[in-house]
């Protein structure tokens, strides 16, 4: 069974769990054996042009040590076996160049979405 | 379990906070109405539907007592969920996330739901006749 994760919401609840928790189920259900494939649409986008890590967050004297990083989580990811794709439509509307795609990050049109769509079992709108 | 056709539900929202939950709730209703079996893996606010010291309340807005209000809880309905699962003689399994349990405190769960994790999820998933994900927003 292959499964798609598409992941639309983006920065939801980062700064609280130092990841997004769509891609560290991904993670943990790849590391159980699940064929996993990625795709960021929408706002999820800007995930692939990040290159560094969230900032930390710091209130009153509590500061944070393990902010979210995007990056690692998505190379994680890549290393694993999970292809990650992001919608090109998506990007150029807000303003992203496709060149500064995390190495390894593939964009597809929203015509190339119809073959990623078949190619897998069932699809998972996050 | 029956040779009913089976659902998995993967959820994300608290109770009493959105729409979407009493929305997930109709859906499994209608899934067990529908005689298919049930399997929910509720995931980062969603392990609080089932937190067993959820407690009713009065309601002084209202002008009503707390038997008089009624309040509804989101624990009381995975219970009634359950107990028509067993009445349909189909399956109602439902697993928190442990991690998001532990973020939350919120461990003590009604009998019937358990501790788990993602590859729980990618099991129910692999061996249902599909899969219904539904996140925050």
């Amino acid at each position: 069974m292959k499964a798609l994760q598409v992941i639309d919401q983006a920065f939801r609840t980062t700064t609280e769990e130092q990841d997004d928790t769509i891609l560290w189920l991904t993670q943990s259900m790849r590391g159980a054996g699940g064929h996993l494939t990625v795709l960021l649409s929408g706002h999820a986008v800007y995930y692939a042009t990040q290159h560094q890590t969230q900032p930390a967050l710091t209130i009153a004297g509590w500061a944070q040590t393990q902010p979210a990083n995007l990056p690692r989580d998505i190379g994680n990811l890549l290393h694993s076996g999970v292809p990650v794709f992001a919608v090109t439509e998506d990007l150029e509307e807000r303003g992203l160049d496709r060149q500064i795609l995390l190495d390894g990050v593939q964009a597809v049109s929203r015509q190339g979405l119809v073959n990623l769509y078949e190619s897998v079992d069932q699809i998972w709108q996050w | 379990m029956s040779n009913s056709k089976t659902l998995t539900f993967a959820f994300m929202d608290p109770p009493f906070e959105s729409e979407r939950t009493v929305t997930f709730f109709r859906l499994l209703d209608a899934a067990l109405e529908k005689n298919a079996n049930v399997r929910v893996f509720a995931y980062e606010g969603a392990v609080a539907l089932s937190f067993s010291k959820q407690a009713p309340h009065g309601n002084a807005v209202h002008g009503l007592n707390r038997e008089e209000e009624a309040h509804p809880l989101s624990k009381d309905w995975v219970a009634a969920l359950q107990q028509k699962a067993t009445g349909k003689g189909l399956t109602f399994e439902w697993i928190n996330c442990g991690l998001c349990v532990d973020e939350r405190g919120v461990n003590d769960v009604i009998d019937g739901c358990g501790r788990g994790g993602p590859p729980d999820l990618w099991r129910y998933a692999s061996k249902a006749f599909n899969t219904l994900t539904i996140g925050t927003r």
